[in-house]
């Protein structure tokens, strides 16, 4: 195929210090290793990380901004569901 | 002053400097954006060892020069580069041909250079390979989806490959100065290489579904570039680097 129906990918990389991988941007590639290595051209040249991932934008699903009233504004107000009433011993760290 | 020394740093200095010269070309003009930054990427990547190589230089003719002195102040019959680095960037194809045959010889040049007897030869060597292995990845993949792709890409790739290969005997020829360098211990012996090279060479092109130029080799190849002698394309090069030292001596940043 040429240049002009190279399909998007979805590039997310790891930085050294980090422990999950953030979307950094998109990019075109004719399959998974070219899409690899031109991010590693594009998104890693200032030292942005260690690994990369890359993902065909069209296996990127989605939720819905219109749905937002429904599936997000509920939580608000549900204060129970989080875990910050319980009474931690000085002893126990990182928690 | 070592002046044999500094003439072998000159030329890997140039060898790099006129090889990421040629990449620069294609700022803005690569075939995709993520194309046009990875040869830009190596562009640097190339200057960045030659200034690595013409700091040495500097220490090691003293006199008041500097980096600068070498790129900017000298004329056509004092580089020391091969001639495969200077010749146009021509299309993409040919671009890729004369990176992949160009990498290849850096690959294997700059593993062995990593065992040379000067210190400081050896540390820009160990970290120019990492690099240059990099490189090498990119250029030869590119030989292989052009060779092995539609008609036109397989044709124009052939025609590059064919079209460079006169160029490549010089990279394994030593010249007297390397001559004195390899005796020394500090280059390595270069027509050793050659082997390595071919290896290189031929994976890459039966990967690629290429036809090995080898029917062109009648064993003579282009040469001069490590003695001064350079094709005319040469003097439009250093006429666009040093331009603006000619029109503004002494200009800086």
């Amino acid at each position: 195929m040429n240049a002009a129906e190279w399909p998007l990918w979805e590039i997310f990389v790891r930085s050294k210090a980090g422990l999950d991988h953030k979307h950094v941007g998109s990019l075109h590639a004719a399959d998974a290793q070219m899409a690899i290595e031109m991010a590693r051209d594009v998104y890693t040249r200032r030292q942005e990380g260690i690994s990369i991932w890359a993902v065909e934008s069209i296996n990127i699903h989605a939720s819905n901004p219109d749905d937002a009233a429904s599936f997000f504004d509920p939580m608000n107000d549900k204060v129970y569901r989080h875990p910050t009433f319980y009474d931690l011993p000085d002893e126990l760290k990182h928690m | 002053m070592n002046k044999l020394l500094l003439d072998y740093i000159l030329h890997l200095a140039d060898n790099a400097f006129i090889y990421g010269h040629r990449l620069s070309e294609w700022c803005g003009h690569g075939p995709a954006l993520e194309v046009d930054m990875a040869i830009t990427n190596i562009s640097l990547d190339n200057i960045g060892a030659a200034r690595s190589f013409y700091q040495y230089a500097a220490a090691v003719e003293g006199d008041g020069k500097t980096e600068d002195s070498y790129p900017y102040f000298r004329d056509v019959r004092a580089f020391r580069n091969v001639l495969l680095c200077e010749l146009p960037k021509g299309n993409f194809a040919d671009t890729i041909a004369r990176s992949f045959y160009f990498d290849a010889y850096q690959f294997h040049f700059y593993t062995a250079l990593q065992k040379s007897k000067d210190t400081q030869l050896a540390a820009i060597a160990t970290k120019s390979l990492k690099e240059v292995t990099y490189h090498l990845r990119f250029s030869s993949e590119w030989v292989v989806r052009l060779g092995d792709g539609t008609d036109e890409s397989k044709q124009k790739m052939q025609q590059a490959i064919n079209t460079f290969w006169e160029y490549t005997g010089e990279m394994f020829a030593p010249s007297a100065v390397e001559n004195e360098m390899i005796a020394a211990g500090i280059a390595p012996d270069i027509a050793a290489l050659r082997s390595d090279w071919e290896k290189t060479m031929a994976d890459t092109l039966q990967e690629a579904t290429l036809a090995y130029p080898l029917q062109l080799d009648g064993g003579w190849f282009q040469q001069g570039g490590k003695t001064g002698v350079h094709t005319e394309y040469m003097g439009f090069i250093l006429a666009e680097v040093q331009y603006m030292q000619k029109s503004y001596p002494g200009c800086d940043w």
